[in-house]
């Protein structure tokens, strides 16, 4: 199609080069181009964090940004977070505590929680609360989202 | 956790806090949600929606949409069959087809801004948005009704020209035909002792006058369905919803196409708390698809899932109380009014019949009114019509305890239902923890501790919920290394395949990680009513033991031919079978030797309880009202519950704190905010406000284990009831810190400041 623009984007690791229309979101981009279906939509206009994803590690909704607007960046979505066999400390704590229920948002807390403890290794619940405040879950309450992260933190 | 945890030692398994089977699917972003399908050739779909309130379609033209390239078909009304009135199962609200139908593609009117009427199917998104802008729809714009009160005026426009009222006696009922016209789809009255010689007895007397908003479920997954209409006439349906039976049946009858020539394949489900009971999408997706010969997917953004998706209905309640000084209660009126929106079918006789429910009272008058207004169609939504009835009606029992000088938990306790008393609906109370649940109450440290500081109140309220039974259907089959596989019809929203595990598990001795479970397609397991109702880890449940000790049974006969004894004399403990003689053989090796010892071992169940089990919650609430903004502070919570046995605990805390949290964003900040024609001003997340970590406290849970007699683990719908008390003991806690009584949902901070430039009456009982 006319009027696109050529990207080089490093996504988990891989990169990604792809012709794009300007107006193409990042988070279409990931799920529609790469089919990388775990960065949810929930919203479209930035306030449910569902989509959140690391770009050159910090965390950002994937629909507030358009792909043109990544090129040259470092991207990491949930599918690219923990090795096989082997979950990273916070989607274990997920796992582990019960921090969900439909799963909706799973992958926007923990792309959220990992920015955070990234940032804070040791994360007060005032500053976890902060810290995963662009989130929304509608299931739990965030309490055992809370605890998940808590566990992340202590298992460092 | 408080619990009363030496009822399950008995059980190996429930009661215990496993991790979730499909929990690593979601932490690594392998789980599939309906918007994540691809199918070779998949179309994209969207769906043209009016732009009036109110109005008349004269005509569609969408000849320019289709002379646009990538455009593959264009579907409106009349491409779908005509319908007549026909009542269809939607658990928990009534279904009928011609609204369903109506409501899915407007076909003479549009009755709501949102209304669909028309949809296309297109290559790409933005071809099919581009011709959504070039269909022209000719309407004849009409006066809007946007509230309950406002349509039941008999000079009000009218948005059914043919409706009439029905008088109805009982919940569930359609009732006589009044032949009367009116947007009064039906009246409903409950009737108990005699009212008007209760409230001559009566000492003090509360009347009260309460209004609710419209507010959604807030799913963070908007709609999503994907359909393929075969060459041979098959359609299989990818469908996000709560079930996959469900959305099969509405399809088909929409359709107008017999049920079997559907499959529904159930996706994971982002959240439905009600909302996706009802179809909305499948039979458009499919339509396009039948037209185009491909497959065809349609996902609504948020402001589609708020204006054209079904809130909950916003209400006026009006209350009477009449008690004896010693806090007797002598009699209880309410007259609640339901918007319906644009079709009849509002929750009010879920309303109706809950409100009252926690209290003995002999004389009870309860009218309601489902009446339809120029607004979405309501759908269900968590306990669908209770909160708001007890929004008001535990508002006004607080204020008649602090009219009679009593602790309000007291006024409760001393009106509180026993089993076998009678509900408002004349049906005796199943045995339930209403008293014990209030009494620890009572005792809990949270109700005893003292409240320092300015602008602080403590409030409490009770609510009830009948919770749903409904048919369910499980196959349990033995696997050769020892395990089981288990497959029901139940759509998992909160992580029903690990209580339902945990029963198989309990049922044949092994571990609930032993046991795989999963959600069957409409062709791979038998009929089964959605996940709505709190119905799943109950009725499910019920037809997942039965399944399971079939295939027990089944074992015990196989463990006896290896044994080389009777199969009456095989003692079967925590998954050891011995023969007495001190031989034994465990699970994995019966399991292993199924096929030499007469088969493969499967079993299939089905559950049609008779009775459910319903349930009480009560909560405690502390509360800072900023003076200043108007703010409300949630300070600290404690949510009670008769849950019956608690599966799994982690699990029936969840569900209670993100029911708290729903009702907290209910209480103080959510709502549709409507312009004088009719439009919601605040579609998208950023002005419907719900609760963020930030919003809410750690929430308290203290689960009271009375065993529901209808389950024989003793477990209990857990899911709705919680919704219930929220807004009534925020209300509480506010009028309780403030000295103002708020009679409105939300108590925005517009509200609040509004409030707190009255004079302070005596409003301080929480």
């Amino acid at each position: 199609m006319a009027n696109e623009t050529p990207v080089s984007i490093k996504v988990n690791g891989k990169e990604e080069q792809r012709d794009v229309e300007p107006r193409l979101l990042l988070a279409h981009f990931l799920r529609e181009d790469l089919g990388l279906t775990g960065t949810h939509i929930g919203c479209d206009t930035t306030q449910c964090g569902a989509c959140t994803v690391l770009i050159d590690g910090k965390s950002v909704k994937a629909c507030t940004v358009f792909a043109v607007q990544a090129d040259g960046s470092e991207v990491t979505t949930i599918e690219g977070v923990g090795a096989e066999g082997e979950l990273h400390p916070v989607q274990e704590g997920f796992w582990e505590e019960h921090g969900l229920q439909c799963g909706y948002c799973t992958p926007g807390m923990i792309m959220s929680g990992i920015h955070l403890l990234n940032e804070n290794k040791n994360p007060s619940e005032q500053e976890i609360r902060e810290g995963i405040s662009g989130n929304f879950c509608r299931c739990t309450g965030y309490q055992h989202i809370v605890n998940a992260i808590q566990y992340a933190a202590k298992k460092g | 956790m408080t619990s009363t945890e030496a009822r399950k030692q008995q059980y190996r398994v429930i009661g215990t806090r496993p991790i979730r089977h499909d929990g690593l699917d979601k932490v690594t972003g392998r789980a599939r949600y309906g918007a994540d399908i691809h199918l070779p050739g998949l179309l994209t779909g969207k769906v043209l929606r009016s732009p009036h309130a109110h109005a008349r379609i004269r005509g569609i033209d969408a000849s320019k949409a289709l002379a646009l390239p990538g455009v593959e078909a264009v579907v409106t009304a009349a491409d779908f069959p005509i319908h007549e009135d026909m009542e269809i199962d939607l658990v928990e609200t009534l279904g009928n087809l011609r609204v369903l139908a109506e409501n899915i593609m407007a076909s003479e009117k549009v009755l709501y801004r949102g209304h669909a009427v028309a949809a296309v199917a297109a290559t790409s998104a933005a071809i099919a948005e581009e011709a959504l802008g070039l269909i022209e729809v000719d309407y004849e714009v009409l006066p809007p009704v946007l509230n309950g009160p406002d349509a039941m005026d008999a000079n009000s426009p009218r948005l059914h020209e043919n409706m009439t009222t029905h008088s109805v006696a009982k919940r569930f009922e359609r009732g006589t035909d009044t032949g009367v016209g009116s947007n009064i789809a039906s009246h409903l009255q409950f009737k108990l002792g005699d009212p008007e010689a209760g409230f001559a007895e009566a000492d003090v007397i509360v009347e009260r006058e309460y209004t609710t908003s419209t507010v959604h479920q807030g799913y963070i997954e908007p709609h999503t369905a994907t359909a393929l209409w075969d060459f041979d006439g098959q359609v299989t349906l990818w469908s996000s919803s709560q079930g996959a039976f469900g959305m099969r049946a509405q399809t088909a009858a929409v359709l107008g196409i017999p049920e079997s020539r559907v499959k529904a394949i159930p996706m994971e489900i982002g959240g439905g708390f009600g909302g996706k009971l009802n179809t909305y999408l499948d039979p458009v997706a499919a339509a396009l698809s039948r037209e185009t010969g491909k497959p065809v997917k349609i996902t609504m953004d948020r402001a589609e899932v708020f204006i054209a998706t079904g809130p909950t209905s916003a209400t006026r309640s009006r209350i009477k109380l009449g008690a004896k000084k010693d806090g007797t209660l002598t009699a209880a009126w309410s007259e609640l009014v339901y918007e319906a929106g644009a079709f009849p079918g509002s929750p009010v006789g879920a309303g109706a019949s809950t409100g009252f429910a926690p209290y003995k009272i002999e004389n009870i008058l309860v009218d309601g009114y489902d009446v339809v207004v120029n607004k979405p169609k309501v759908a269900a939504y968590r306990a669908p019509g209770s909160p708001q009835a007890a929004f008001a009606i535990e508002s006004a029992m607080s204020e008649l305890a602090e009219k009679l000088g009593m602790d309000p938990i007291e006024l409760r306790l001393k009106n509180v239902i026993r089993p076998g008393d009678r509900l408002p609906t004349g049906v005796p109370l199943l045995p339930t923890g209403c008293e014990e649940m209030e009494k620890a109450m009572r005792s809990h440290p949270h109700y005893n501790a003292p409240i320092e500081g300015p602008n602080r109140g403590r409030g409490v309220a009770v609510g009830f919920w009948g919770n749903a039974g409904n048919s369910s259907s499980a196959t349990v089959s033995v696997t050769a290394d020892g395990g089981v596989t288990l497959v029901t019809g139940s759509v998992d929203i909160g992580g029903t395949r690990a209580s339902l595990a945990m029963q198989a598990a309990e049922v044949l001795g092994i571990t609930a990680e032993d046991v795989r479970p999963s959600v069957g397609d409409t062709a791979s397991v038998g009929w089964t009513g959605q996940t709505g109702g709190s119905r799943t880890t109950f009725s499910t449940g019920l037809a997942v033991v039965a399944a399971a000790e079939k295939v027990r049974d089944e074992m015990v006969k196989r463990a006896a031919i290896l044994l080389e004894t009777e199969p009456e004399k095989i003692e079967f403990d925590a998954g050891t079978f011995k023969n007495g003689a001190g031989k034994s053989l465990s699970f994995q090796e019966v399991a292993a030797a199924q096929v030499r010892t007469g088969g493969s071992i499967t079993a299939s169940a089905s559950s049609n309880p008779r009775q459910v089990g319903p349930a009480f919650a009560g909560h405690i609430v502390d509360v800072e009202v900023d003076p200043e903004t108007g703010k409300v502070e949630i300070l600290r919570y404690t949510a009670f519950q008769d849950v019956g046995t608690a599966a799994h605990p982690s699990y029936v805390e969840g569900q209670i704190q993100g029911a708290v949290a729903q009702g907290v964003g209910w209480a103080l900040n959510e709502e549709y905010v409507w312009s004088e024609d009719g439009r919601m001003e605040n579609a998208s997340f950023l002005d419907y406000r719900m609760p963020t970590t930030l919003d809410l406290p750690m929430i308290e849970t203290v689960l009271i284990e009375e065993p529901n007699p209808a389950h024989p683990f003793g477990i209990r719908g857990v899911g709705e009831v919680c919704i219930v008390p929220p807004m009534a003991a925020i209300a509480n806690a506010v009028a309780n810190a403030t000295g103002r009584r708020l009679t409105h949902l939300p108590m925005s901070p517009g509200r609040i400041l509004e409030a707190l430039e009255r004079p302070a009456t005596n409003g301080t009982g929480g």
